[in-house]
């Protein structure tokens, strides 16, 4: 039992830490959420750069080949700095879908301009009306001598308008709900019939949802085997996840101190407010939720690549219904303590909040997560 | 990073184990997973087991005849110990009283007093809190005031724990009720046979006779029975409440009674089927496992640091806290799931010796008999070794340091 990290995780951290730190403070975040694209791209090749996107890229495509692990060392950062940019759709969780098709040449290529920076790639899963559950797929994909014409609406893309690639997945056998008949598809964002309905999300990152209107894609562009897909597009959830929870743990870190740092600054009665007993519990309370969310953010990166699934799951269930619960009361407990000034647009407070409150919505949010593991458990 | 434990400590969990499973017989364990309460002589026959293997000094150094574990053996001890139904260690003597006659005490008082309470022949009590000294400790007034070479001891000590059993007691006594709080104060070590002690019971409200009130009227206590200088025992109080605190959150005996209360669970009924398949109560248990999983790894945390360095932030205040609340959680889910059985109120049905007398059914089913008591006990979680609300002003203290 070690908690600590390798030289090679702490040096990784160190630099994204360093160049977030310096080149990624509060105005940039709010100068590039403010522009019409919702990213950098400059900060993209400088995150190229740093070796951020090719860390999870296999060694056979130009990458790092490393693991959950050493996206955990950096994601924190990721949050603290209210990144911006798709790390952890394009670089975590495209990159580990793609991973599992490794082999195949189009799936290669993609992996290897995006180790780069060159490409950015998006995971389209998620329908409307399926909320969180993966296996929920309605979008079709009808096979036509040696082409696929896929018809459907994938819900809250992240970063969809940043990509060069969509990895769409669509039925090619079974209805709505079924875990079989889930293929995967390379498609074009670019390419006739795909309709992004843009917008911002909650937290200033960008989303679409994604319209696909009898989109033609030859068969070399389905990725795995016909109907085999689901599995693979979990797993790479399940490390999506396991890099969510490191974020948000980022962020919970960033607000106890933006909070022990006011508390002790605000003058009120003549004191500091931080003299006021109750505000020194609830800022204790603040830090038992912190650590328990890091724990668990440790739980996900070092089992989000587990092989037993059940295990796997239930690790992140836990994980996500504790880091959800935390970041609930750690955000809110720091707005209320920031009084006044916490529900302003001009501190970086309200936006990590905001952020927090993001990350609870997606993949799941603790309830969702609570009642997984009741499942995953039950007769344990 | 991993969560494993290495090899050699893997291999000391397999050493633990077959301990547990040689020595610790089932008419103790028994008693133990079932929630019942243990007498004098079980407990002192459990340490007589632990020292016949080397094991009586937990925690100790080699030199002090201890086995020498680090945090990490000690943690994997209580563990295995606390799922194998293993007696609860008193920690009066071995954890408490022992460390301070090793690190303040002279020879001689090490000699008399420690293989002692490693071989289970006296048991030691504390002597800490008094009526007007809770929380606020180094307000006692407990006098000692010297005479010849003896202090006359006179005040009254109160939550005193098990001093029913007890053949000492550690206290500390005002010596100088001229300094400032802190500053007065005396360690000493009490026989509790001497003239003069009255021990009283406190009934909780639990039924149970598990605290005391301690009387000390003109108790005579040899000078050499003092640990260190006179008006220096508030340090060692302190260095007593800093050490060994890992073990603080008890993990193991939260996993066993998680475990007991599932079995209850499943074995309870709502609407024909098995209460632990009504979706709220599901829930329930699944939110307090989660919970203590969060904080088990929290506790490794804090362990795998203290390889390096013992603790020095919030930690140990954490783990207390958070240790408390799942707990007290678990005890009130256990109570919760027997449902209308949690009412019967059968002090006999909850001590230690009870023979289930089969001319007599126990209403309902007899894992409910403790359990409404339990739950009872398990309020003092978070009240006693600094209340949970001490525990957050010392976390602020560190963090916020105003």
């Amino acid at each position: 039992m070690n908690f600590e990290f390798s030289d090679e995780q702490r040096q990784l951290h160190d630099a994204v830490e360093r160049y977030l730190s310096e080149q990624y403070g509060f105005d940039r975040f709010k100068a590039i959420k403010g522009s019409a694209a919702g990213w950098d791209p400059a900060v993209w090749r400088d995150l190229a750069e740093l070796g951020v996107l090719a860390i999870t890229v296999p060694a056979a495509q130009g990458g790092l080949g490393f693991g959950p692990l050493e996206t955990l060392a950096m994601m924190g950062d990721c949050g603290r700095s209210l990144l911006l940019e798709p790390v952890l759709s394009s670089a975590v969780i495209a990159t580990a879908v793609l991973r599992a098709f490794a082999d195949e040449t189009p799936a290669a290529e993609l992996l290897a301009a995006m180790a780069t920076g060159e490409k950015i790639a998006v995971l389209a899963h998620f329908e409307s009306g399926a909320r969180y559950e993966s296996q929920w797929v309605s979008t079709r994909a009808r096979r036509t001598g040696e082409s696929y014409r896929l018809d459907g609406h994938k819900a809250v893309v992240m970063h969809a308008g940043a990509a060069d690639t969509l990895l769409v997945s669509a039925r090619t056998a079974q209805e709505t709900g079924d875990a079989q008949g889930v293929s995967l598809f390379l498609v074009p964002r670019a390419a006739p019939g795909v309709v992004l309905d843009a917008y911002p999300t909650v937290d200033g990152q960008r989303a679409a949802d994604v319209y696909l209107q009898g989109v033609e894609v030859p068969a070399g562009s389905r990725l795995g085997l016909e109907g085999a897909a689901l599995n693979p597009i979990e797993a790479a959830l399940d490390i999506g996840l396991a890099a969510l929870c490191a974020d948000a743990v980022g962020v919970m870190q960033a607000l106890v101190d933006a909070t022990v740092e006011y508390v002790r600054q605000r003058q009120q009665f003549g004191h500091p407010i931080g003299r006021f007993q109750v505000l020194q519990h609830r800022i204790a309370d603040m830090l038992v939720h912190l650590e328990q969310a890091r724990s668990m953010s440790y739980l996900a990166a070092l089992r989000c690549n587990d092989k037993d699934i059940g295990a796997r799951r239930r690790a992140l269930s836990a994980a996500k219904a504790v880091i959800g619960q935390a970041g609930r009361f750690v955000g809110q407990q720091s707005l209320q303590l920031h009084g006044g000034m916490g529900m302003t647009d001009e501190l970086k407070v309200s936006h990590w909040f905001k952020r927090l409150t993001a990350a609870q919505l997606m993949f799941g949010d603790s309830d969702v997560h609570l009642q997984r593991y009741a499942e995953l458990t039950r007769g344990c | 990073m991993r969560l494993e434990f290495t090899d050699e400590e893997q291999a000391f969990r397999k050493e633990v184990r077959c301990f547990l499973r040689e020595q610790l017989s089932t008419d103790i364990s028994d008693k133990v997973l079932n929630g019942y309460e243990l007498g004098r002589e079980e407990h002192l026959l459990w340490q007589r087991r632990l020292h016949e293997r080397g094991w009586g000094g937990m925690g100790w150094p080699v030199e002090f005849g201890g086995p020498g574990w680090n945090s990490v053996q000690q943690y994997i001890f209580e563990e295995e110990s606390a799922l194998a139904g293993g007696p609860r260690l008193i920690p009066f003597g071995t954890k408490m009283v022992a460390p301070v006659i090793m690190a303040f005490g002279t020879a001689a008082q090490q000699q008399r007093y420690l293989p002692k309470i490693s071989a289970g022949e006296e048991w030691w009590c504390q002597g800490y809190s008094e009526p007007g000294a809770g929380s606020d400790l180094a307000s006692l007034k407990t006098r000692a005031v010297r005479d010849g070479d003896h202090y006359v001891v006179d005040g009254q000590k109160t939550w005193n724990t098990l001093g029913q059993y007890a053949d000492w007691i550690f206290c500390l006594v005002r010596t100088d009720a001229q300094a400032k709080q802190q500053a007065g104060i005396t360690f000493l070590l009490i026989n509790m046979k001497s003239a003069g002690i009255t021990v009283r019971p406190i009934v909780l409200l639990d039924g149970g006779h598990e605290v005391n009130e301690i009387w000390f009227e003109n108790v005579r206590v040899p000078i050499e029975n003092r640990i260190g200088e006179e008006n220096r025992g508030w340090t060692y109080a302190k260095f007593l409440l800093g050490h060994e605190r890992t073990g603080i959150a008890g993990i193991g005996i939260a996993k066993r009674e998680l475990a007991r209360l599932k079995r209850i669970a499943a074995q309870e009924r709502q609407h024909g089927r098995p209460l632990i398949e009504d979706p709220l109560f599901a829930a329930q248990i699944a939110q307090v496992e989660i919970d203590l999983w969060a904080l088990e790894i929290t506790n490794l945390r804090v362990l795998a640091a203290e390889r390096r360095s013992p603790a020095a932030g919030p930690e140990a205040s954490i783990l207390k806290i958070r240790g408390t609340e799942i707990h007290q959680s678990i005890s009130e889910l256990l109570m919760r799931a027997v449902g209308p059985y949690a009412l019967p109120f059968r002090r006999e049905a909850m001590e230690a010796g009870w023979q289930f007398d089969p001319t007599r059914e126990p209403p309902g089913p007899r894992y409910a008999a403790t359990l409404a008591a339990s739950y009872f006990n398990q309020r003092k979680l978070s009240i006693f070794g600094g209340t949970n609300e001490i525990q957050k002003n010392i976390i602020s203290k560190m963090i916020v340091g105003l």
